[in-house]
Protein backbone atom coordinates (compact mmCIF):
# COMPACT_ATOMS: atom_id res chain seq x y z
CA UNK A 1 0.00 0.00 0.00
CA UNK A 2 2.08 2.92 -1.00
CA UNK A 3 2.40 6.04 1.00
CA UNK A 4 1.02 3.64 4.03
CA UNK A 5 3.86 1.47 4.22
CA UNK A 6 6.68 3.73 4.29
CA UNK A 7 5.04 5.79 6.98
CA UNK A 8 4.99 2.41 9.46
CA UNK A 9 8.81 1.75 8.70
CA UNK A 10 9.16 0.02 12.48
CA UNK A 11 13.58 0.74 12.86
CA UNK A 12 12.55 4.25 12.14
CA UNK A 13 10.54 4.23 14.37
CA UNK A 14 12.51 2.96 16.81
CA UNK A 15 14.93 6.11 16.07
CA UNK A 16 12.69 8.26 16.27
CA UNK A 17 11.39 7.26 20.25
CA UNK A 18 15.37 7.36 21.07
CA UNK A 19 15.18 11.39 19.49
CA UNK A 20 12.12 12.03 21.80
CA UNK A 21 13.32 10.50 24.80
CA UNK A 22 16.82 12.06 24.36
CA UNK A 23 14.54 15.79 23.57
CA UNK A 24 12.40 15.55 26.79
CA UNK A 25 15.78 15.89 28.81
CA UNK A 26 16.21 19.26 27.77
CA UNK A 27 12.35 20.01 29.56
CA UNK A 28 12.51 19.93 33.24
CA UNK A 29 8.59 20.10 33.61
CA UNK A 30 5.42 18.22 32.52
CA UNK A 31 4.57 18.14 29.24
CA UNK A 32 1.03 17.51 28.03
CA UNK A 33 0.25 17.01 24.36
CA UNK A 34 -3.31 16.76 23.59
CA UNK A 35 -4.53 15.12 20.10
CA UNK A 36 -7.82 15.98 18.56
CA UNK A 37 -8.56 13.27 16.52
CA UNK A 38 -9.67 9.55 16.86
CA UNK A 39 -7.91 7.83 14.03
CA UNK A 40 -4.79 9.76 15.87
CA UNK A 41 -5.98 7.53 19.23
CA UNK A 42 -6.15 4.50 17.97
CA UNK A 43 -2.41 4.94 15.96
CA UNK A 44 -1.51 6.58 19.64
CA UNK A 45 -2.99 3.43 21.02
CA UNK A 46 -2.69 0.26 18.67
CA UNK A 47 1.65 0.89 18.20
CA UNK A 48 2.06 1.18 22.05
CA UNK A 49 3.03 5.38 21.88
CA UNK A 50 2.03 6.30 25.24
CA UNK A 51 3.85 3.39 26.97
CA UNK A 52 7.17 4.43 24.69
CA UNK A 53 7.15 8.09 26.14
CA UNK A 54 9.44 9.53 28.87
CA UNK A 55 8.02 10.44 31.97
CA UNK A 56 7.53 13.71 31.62
CA UNK A 57 5.45 13.24 27.94
CA UNK A 58 1.99 12.79 28.66
CA UNK A 59 -0.06 12.19 25.54
CA UNK A 60 -4.42 12.66 26.40
CA UNK A 61 -6.71 12.48 24.01
CA UNK A 62 -8.85 15.75 23.18
CA UNK A 63 -12.97 15.82 21.37
CA UNK A 64 -11.63 14.36 18.52
CA UNK A 65 -14.34 11.44 17.62
CA UNK A 66 -17.42 13.40 16.34
CA UNK A 67 -20.05 10.17 16.98
CA UNK A 68 -18.36 10.99 20.99
CA UNK A 69 -19.52 14.11 20.98
CA UNK A 70 -23.01 14.08 19.32
CA UNK A 71 -25.36 14.75 21.91
CA UNK A 72 -28.18 12.32 23.32
CA UNK A 73 -31.00 14.70 21.97
CA UNK A 74 -29.64 13.74 18.20
CA UNK A 75 -29.79 10.21 18.44
CA UNK A 76 -33.18 10.24 20.21
CA UNK A 77 -34.46 12.26 17.48
CA UNK A 78 -33.15 9.97 14.93
CA UNK A 79 -34.53 6.85 16.60
CA UNK A 80 -38.03 8.51 17.01
CA UNK A 81 -38.00 9.63 13.11
CA UNK A 82 -37.05 6.06 12.07
CA UNK A 83 -40.21 4.17 13.37
CA UNK A 84 -42.29 6.13 11.15
CA UNK A 85 -43.92 4.44 8.06
CA UNK A 86 -42.70 7.38 5.33
CA UNK A 87 -38.99 7.53 6.60
CA UNK A 88 -36.19 5.73 5.71
CA UNK A 89 -32.93 6.60 8.24
CA UNK A 90 -29.55 6.58 6.66
CA UNK A 91 -26.10 7.05 8.72
CA UNK A 92 -22.51 6.10 8.80
CA UNK A 93 -21.97 2.83 10.39
CA UNK A 94 -20.50 4.70 13.24
CA UNK A 95 -23.54 6.07 14.92
CA UNK A 96 -25.01 2.82 15.07
CA UNK A 97 -24.36 1.80 18.63
CA UNK A 98 -24.31 5.28 20.34
CA UNK A 99 -26.50 5.22 23.14
CA UNK A 100 -29.25 7.99 23.13
CA UNK A 101 -31.84 8.19 26.13
CA UNK A 102 -33.75 4.47 26.06
CA UNK A 103 -32.12 2.82 23.25
CA UNK A 104 -29.66 2.98 19.83
CA UNK A 105 -30.16 2.79 15.95
CA UNK A 106 -28.62 -0.42 16.52
CA UNK A 107 -31.57 -1.58 18.58
CA UNK A 108 -34.07 0.11 16.61
CA UNK A 109 -32.88 -1.24 13.63
CA UNK A 110 -32.90 -4.90 14.84
CA UNK A 111 -36.51 -3.93 16.25
CA UNK A 112 -37.56 -3.00 12.73
CA UNK A 113 -36.66 0.44 12.70
CA UNK A 114 -35.95 1.42 8.99
CA UNK A 115 -32.08 2.18 9.24
CA UNK A 116 -29.89 1.56 6.05
CA UNK A 117 -26.02 2.50 7.52
CA UNK A 118 -23.97 3.70 4.14
CA UNK A 119 -20.56 4.30 3.42
CA UNK A 120 -21.06 7.62 1.49
CA UNK A 121 -23.57 10.70 2.16
CA UNK A 122 -24.27 10.38 -1.62
CA UNK A 123 -25.25 7.30 -1.52
CA UNK A 124 -28.71 8.10 0.43
CA UNK A 125 -29.47 10.13 -3.22
CA UNK A 126 -30.23 6.43 -5.06
CA UNK A 127 -32.11 5.27 -2.19
CA UNK A 128 -34.26 8.29 -2.26
CA UNK A 129 -34.71 7.84 -6.38
CA UNK A 130 -35.01 3.88 -5.79
CA UNK A 131 -38.22 4.80 -2.85
CA UNK A 132 -39.62 7.93 -4.20
CA UNK A 133 -42.70 7.51 -1.66
CA UNK A 134 -40.49 7.33 1.48
CA UNK A 135 -38.63 10.36 2.66
CA UNK A 136 -35.01 9.65 3.03
CA UNK A 137 -33.03 11.38 6.23
CA UNK A 138 -29.19 11.19 6.59
CA UNK A 139 -27.38 11.65 9.64
CA UNK A 140 -25.35 14.40 9.01
CA UNK A 141 -22.59 14.37 11.36
CA UNK A 142 -18.68 14.71 10.80
CA UNK A 143 -16.20 17.89 11.64
CA UNK A 144 -14.93 19.77 8.32
CA UNK A 145 -13.61 16.37 7.22
CA UNK A 146 -17.21 14.90 6.10
CA UNK A 147 -18.98 18.08 5.75
CA UNK A 148 -17.75 18.59 2.06
CA UNK A 149 -19.07 15.71 0.66
CA UNK A 150 -22.48 16.32 2.51
CA UNK A 151 -22.77 19.51 1.13
CA UNK A 152 -22.10 18.48 -2.20
CA UNK A 153 -24.90 15.94 -1.60
CA UNK A 154 -27.55 18.60 -0.98
CA UNK A 155 -25.91 20.40 -3.67
CA UNK A 156 -26.69 17.90 -5.87
CA UNK A 157 -30.08 16.89 -4.46
CA UNK A 158 -31.28 20.34 -4.97
CA UNK A 159 -30.00 20.54 -8.92
CA UNK A 160 -31.53 17.14 -9.43
CA UNK A 161 -34.66 18.44 -7.81
CA UNK A 162 -34.83 15.11 -5.48
CA UNK A 163 -37.82 15.95 -3.31
CA UNK A 164 -37.44 13.07 -0.64
CA UNK A 165 -34.25 14.19 0.90
CA UNK A 166 -33.62 15.36 4.22
CA UNK A 167 -30.61 15.66 6.71
CA UNK A 168 -30.69 15.90 10.02
CA UNK A 169 -27.39 18.43 10.95
CA UNK A 170 -25.27 17.61 14.14
CA UNK A 171 -21.71 19.18 11.70
CA UNK A 172 -18.84 20.24 13.90
CA UNK A 173 -15.87 22.70 13.73
CA UNK A 174 -12.84 21.87 15.30
CA UNK A 175 -10.88 25.19 15.69
CA UNK A 176 -13.79 26.54 18.39
CA UNK A 177 -13.73 23.62 20.39
CA UNK A 178 -9.76 24.02 20.29
CA UNK A 179 -10.31 27.17 21.77
CA UNK A 180 -13.32 26.23 23.94
CA UNK A 181 -10.77 24.21 25.71
CA UNK A 182 -8.03 26.93 25.56
CA UNK A 183 -10.46 29.25 27.58
CA UNK A 184 -11.36 27.04 30.42
CA UNK A 185 -8.27 26.30 31.19
CA UNK A 186 -8.90 23.51 33.14
CA UNK A 187 -6.34 21.40 31.53
CA UNK A 188 -3.08 22.84 30.89
CA UNK A 189 -1.97 22.05 27.52
CA UNK A 190 1.71 22.54 26.09
CA UNK A 191 1.02 21.24 22.65
CA UNK A 192 -1.48 20.45 19.90
CA UNK A 193 -1.33 17.16 17.58
CA UNK A 194 -3.50 18.66 14.81
CA UNK A 195 -6.45 16.32 12.93
CA UNK A 196 -4.74 15.34 9.48
CA UNK A 197 -8.39 15.08 7.53
CA UNK A 198 -9.71 17.76 8.99
CA UNK A 199 -6.95 19.82 7.95
CA UNK A 200 -6.74 18.74 4.69
CA UNK A 201 -9.82 21.16 4.14
CA UNK A 202 -9.41 24.08 6.65
CA UNK A 203 -5.69 24.21 6.30
CA UNK A 204 -2.90 25.33 8.43
CA UNK A 205 -3.90 29.03 8.89
CA UNK A 206 -6.92 27.38 10.62
CA UNK A 207 -5.08 26.89 13.68
CA UNK A 208 -2.72 30.14 13.39
CA UNK A 209 -4.78 32.04 16.90
CA UNK A 210 -3.09 28.87 18.95
CA UNK A 211 0.31 30.18 18.78
CA UNK A 212 -0.39 33.65 18.42
CA UNK A 213 -2.86 34.04 20.95
CA UNK A 214 -2.50 31.36 23.59
CA UNK A 215 0.83 30.70 22.90
CA UNK A 216 0.85 26.85 22.08
CA UNK A 217 2.89 25.21 19.54
CA UNK A 218 0.73 23.29 17.01
CA UNK A 219 1.57 19.91 14.74
CA UNK A 220 -0.60 18.70 11.93
CA UNK A 221 -0.06 15.31 11.72
CA UNK A 222 -0.84 12.45 9.62
CA UNK A 223 -2.09 8.99 10.77
CA UNK A 224 0.83 6.45 10.24
CA UNK A 225 3.12 5.89 13.39
CA UNK A 226 5.65 7.43 12.10
CA UNK A 227 3.77 10.70 11.58
CA UNK A 228 2.40 10.84 15.33
CA UNK A 229 6.04 9.91 16.73
CA UNK A 230 7.91 12.53 14.41
CA UNK A 231 4.92 15.36 15.52
CA UNK A 232 6.06 14.60 19.12
CA UNK A 233 9.53 15.40 18.56
CA UNK A 234 8.60 18.68 16.12
CA UNK A 235 6.19 19.65 19.31
CA UNK A 236 9.17 18.83 21.52
CA UNK A 237 11.76 20.54 19.70
CA UNK A 238 9.25 23.74 19.46
CA UNK A 239 8.67 24.07 22.91
CA UNK A 240 12.42 23.43 23.75
CA UNK A 241 13.53 26.15 21.61
CA UNK A 242 10.66 28.67 22.23
CA UNK A 243 9.56 28.60 18.82
CA UNK A 244 5.67 28.51 18.57
CA UNK A 245 4.39 28.05 15.40
CA UNK A 246 2.07 25.51 13.27
CA UNK A 247 4.06 23.57 11.84
CA UNK A 248 2.61 21.09 8.77
CA UNK A 249 3.75 17.12 9.53
CA UNK A 250 1.46 16.08 6.78
CA UNK A 251 2.18 18.10 3.73
CA UNK A 252 2.07 15.40 1.22
CA UNK A 253 -2.04 16.39 2.02
CA UNK A 254 -1.94 19.32 4.08
CA UNK A 255 -1.98 22.70 2.25
CA UNK A 256 -1.37 26.18 3.84
CA UNK A 257 -4.73 27.36 2.36
CA UNK A 258 -6.18 24.06 3.06
CA UNK A 259 -8.63 22.43 -0.21
CA UNK A 260 -10.68 25.98 -0.44
CA UNK A 261 -13.04 24.27 -3.01
CA UNK A 262 -14.08 21.46 -0.18
CA UNK A 263 -14.33 24.76 2.36
CA UNK A 264 -16.33 26.96 -0.08
CA UNK A 265 -18.76 24.17 -0.53
CA UNK A 266 -19.07 24.05 3.32
CA UNK A 267 -20.29 27.32 3.60
CA UNK A 268 -22.16 27.22 0.49
CA UNK A 269 -24.54 25.04 2.10
CA UNK A 270 -23.96 25.98 5.98
CA UNK A 271 -24.06 28.86 8.33
CA UNK A 272 -21.90 28.72 11.66
CA UNK A 273 -24.23 28.33 14.62
CA UNK A 274 -23.44 27.71 19.02
CA UNK A 275 -23.38 23.73 19.29
CA UNK A 276 -24.01 21.21 21.76
CA UNK A 277 -21.26 18.71 22.26
CA UNK A 278 -22.13 15.56 24.46
CA UNK A 279 -20.62 15.72 27.59
CA UNK A 280 -19.20 19.19 27.05
CA UNK A 281 -21.89 21.49 26.85
CA UNK A 282 -23.00 24.72 24.30
CA UNK A 283 -19.43 25.75 22.55
CA UNK A 284 -19.98 29.12 21.00
CA UNK A 285 -19.59 28.96 16.97
CA UNK A 286 -18.61 24.94 16.85
CA UNK A 287 -21.56 23.89 15.01
CA UNK A 288 -23.58 24.22 11.68
CA UNK A 289 -26.65 25.03 10.38
CA UNK A 290 -28.69 25.01 6.96
CA UNK A 291 -28.49 27.88 4.88
CA UNK A 292 -31.76 29.84 4.51
CA UNK A 293 -32.01 28.49 1.07
CA UNK A 294 -31.35 25.04 1.78
CA UNK A 295 -33.59 24.16 4.87
CA UNK A 296 -35.87 22.77 2.50
CA UNK A 297 -33.76 20.23 3.25
CA UNK A 298 -33.62 20.15 7.27
CA UNK A 299 -35.73 17.21 8.29
CA UNK A 300 -36.94 18.95 11.38
CA UNK A 301 -38.51 21.58 9.17
CA UNK A 302 -40.33 18.89 7.80
CA UNK A 303 -41.35 16.73 10.62
CA UNK A 304 -41.92 17.91 14.11
CA UNK A 305 -39.86 15.64 16.78
CA UNK A 306 -40.30 15.68 20.96
CA UNK A 307 -38.02 13.71 22.68
CA UNK A 308 -37.61 13.33 26.36
CA UNK A 309 -34.07 13.76 27.76
CA UNK A 310 -33.06 10.61 29.99
CA UNK A 311 -31.70 11.86 33.58
CA UNK A 312 -27.67 12.00 32.84
CA UNK A 313 -25.89 9.12 34.55
CA UNK A 314 -23.36 10.54 36.61
CA UNK A 315 -21.30 8.04 37.09
CA UNK A 316 -19.77 8.27 33.46
CA UNK A 317 -16.97 10.23 33.29
CA UNK A 318 -16.96 10.95 28.90
CA UNK A 319 -17.25 14.66 29.79
CA UNK A 320 -14.38 14.77 31.58
CA UNK A 321 -12.40 12.14 29.19
CA UNK A 322 -13.40 14.27 26.10
CA UNK A 323 -11.84 17.58 27.74
CA UNK A 324 -8.37 16.01 28.37
CA UNK A 325 -8.78 16.51 31.99
CA UNK A 326 -9.75 12.86 33.10
CA UNK A 327 -8.27 9.31 31.82
CA UNK A 328 -10.53 6.49 31.14
CA UNK A 329 -8.77 4.41 34.04
CA UNK A 330 -10.52 7.40 36.43
CA UNK A 331 -13.79 6.36 35.61
CA UNK A 332 -15.28 3.47 37.76
CA UNK A 333 -17.61 2.07 34.93
CA UNK A 334 -14.21 1.73 32.94
CA UNK A 335 -14.16 -2.01 31.74
CA UNK A 336 -16.61 -2.82 34.39
CA UNK A 337 -19.72 -2.24 33.68
CA UNK A 338 -18.71 -0.02 30.65
CA UNK A 339 -17.15 -2.26 28.01
CA UNK A 340 -17.50 -2.02 23.73
CA UNK A 341 -19.90 -4.45 23.87
CA UNK A 342 -21.98 -3.04 26.72
CA UNK A 343 -21.26 0.80 26.53
CA UNK A 344 -22.27 3.29 28.73
CA UNK A 345 -20.77 6.41 27.54
CA UNK A 346 -20.03 7.82 23.88
CA UNK A 347 -16.86 7.42 24.24
CA UNK A 348 -16.84 3.51 24.38
CA UNK A 349 -18.91 3.13 21.61
CA UNK A 350 -17.36 4.60 18.74
CA UNK A 351 -14.12 2.35 17.69
CA UNK A 352 -12.79 5.80 17.64
CA UNK A 353 -13.51 7.10 21.15
CA UNK A 354 -10.65 7.57 23.80
CA UNK A 355 -12.32 4.66 26.62
CA UNK A 356 -12.56 2.33 23.56
CA UNK A 357 -9.06 2.63 22.36
CA UNK A 358 -7.82 2.53 25.94
CA UNK A 359 -10.09 -0.77 26.38
CA UNK A 360 -8.56 -2.49 23.30
CA UNK A 361 -4.64 -1.28 23.70
CA UNK A 362 -3.43 0.09 26.98
CA UNK A 363 -5.31 -1.92 29.44
CA UNK A 364 -3.20 -2.37 32.66
CA UNK B 1 -14.33 8.75 12.14
CA UNK B 2 -12.08 11.27 9.84
CA UNK B 3 -10.45 7.67 8.53
CA UNK B 4 -9.43 8.69 4.98
CA UNK B 5 -6.50 6.64 2.28
CA UNK B 6 -4.53 6.88 -0.82
CA UNK B 7 -5.89 5.33 -3.57
CA UNK B 8 -5.07 5.52 -7.12
CA UNK B 9 -6.84 6.98 -10.01
CA UNK B 10 -7.58 3.89 -12.87
CA UNK B 11 -9.79 6.66 -14.83
CA UNK B 12 -11.59 9.62 -15.00
CA UNK B 13 -15.47 9.97 -15.90
CA UNK B 14 -17.25 13.30 -14.97
CA UNK B 15 -17.44 13.86 -11.29
CA UNK B 16 -16.71 10.51 -10.60
CA UNK B 17 -13.11 8.49 -10.73
CA UNK B 18 -12.54 4.70 -10.60
CA UNK B 19 -9.47 4.67 -7.77
CA UNK B 20 -8.00 1.77 -6.39
CA UNK B 21 -5.65 0.18 -2.99
CA UNK B 22 -4.15 -3.28 -3.49
CA UNK B 23 -7.36 -5.32 -5.17
CA UNK B 24 -9.75 -3.08 -3.95
CA UNK B 25 -10.81 -0.75 -6.76
CA UNK B 26 -14.27 2.02 -5.62
CA UNK B 27 -15.67 4.46 -7.43
CA UNK B 28 -15.81 8.06 -6.09
CA UNK B 29 -16.98 11.53 -6.28
CA UNK B 30 -14.14 13.76 -7.34
CA UNK B 31 -16.18 16.87 -7.41
CA UNK B 32 -14.00 18.38 -4.85
CA UNK B 33 -10.77 18.87 -6.30
CA UNK B 34 -9.61 20.14 -9.80
CA UNK B 35 -8.51 18.22 -13.07
CA UNK B 36 -7.82 14.64 -11.72
CA UNK B 37 -5.49 12.50 -13.69
CA UNK B 38 -5.22 9.06 -13.48
CA UNK B 39 -2.01 7.75 -12.21
CA UNK B 40 -2.52 10.30 -9.53
CA UNK B 41 -3.48 9.52 -5.53
CA UNK B 42 -6.47 10.90 -4.08
CA UNK B 43 -6.88 10.86 -0.31
CA UNK B 44 -10.36 9.00 -0.14
CA UNK B 45 -12.93 9.88 2.94
CA UNK B 46 -16.55 8.50 2.80
CA UNK B 47 -17.05 8.10 -1.29
CA UNK B 48 -15.82 11.43 -1.91
CA UNK B 49 -12.07 12.48 -2.79
CA UNK B 50 -11.13 15.27 -0.25
CA UNK B 51 -7.51 16.14 -1.73
CA UNK B 52 -4.67 14.68 -3.63
CA UNK B 53 -1.74 13.04 -2.01
CA UNK B 54 1.30 15.31 -3.02
CA UNK B 55 3.86 12.44 -3.99
CA UNK B 56 6.90 14.81 -4.01
CA UNK B 57 5.81 16.54 -0.16
CA UNK B 58 5.32 12.83 0.88
CA UNK B 59 9.00 11.81 -0.75
CA UNK B 60 10.33 14.84 1.10
CA UNK B 61 8.98 14.04 4.49
CA UNK B 62 10.76 10.72 4.30
CA UNK B 63 14.01 11.78 3.21
CA UNK B 64 13.54 14.32 6.01
CA UNK B 65 13.13 11.62 8.35
CA UNK B 66 15.90 9.62 7.01
CA UNK B 67 18.44 12.68 7.84
CA UNK B 68 17.43 13.14 11.14
CA UNK B 69 17.62 9.78 12.50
Amino acid sequence: MKYIEEFRNPEKQRKIVELIIESAKFINFKITLMEVCGTHTITIGKYGIRKLMPKNIHLVSGPGCPVCVTPVDYIDIAIELSKRNDVIVTTFGDLMRVPGSFSTLEKEKANGGKIVVLYSPFDALNIAKKYPDKNIIFLSVGFETTTPSIAQTIKFAKRERIKNFYILVGNKLIPPILEFLLKKKEININGFICPGHVSVIIGTEAYKFIPEKYKIPCVISGFEPLDILYSIYLLLKCIIENKIVVINEYKRAVKDKGNTKAKEMIYEIFDVCDSEWRGIGIVPKSGLKLKEEFLDFDVLKKFKVEVKRKIKNNKCLCGEILKGTKLPFDCPLFGKKCTPENPVGPCMVSSEGTCSAYFKYERK
Amino acid sequence: MCLAIPMKVESVKGDFAVVSIGKIKKNVNISLLKNVKKGEYLIVHAGFAIEKLDEKEAKKTLEFLKEII
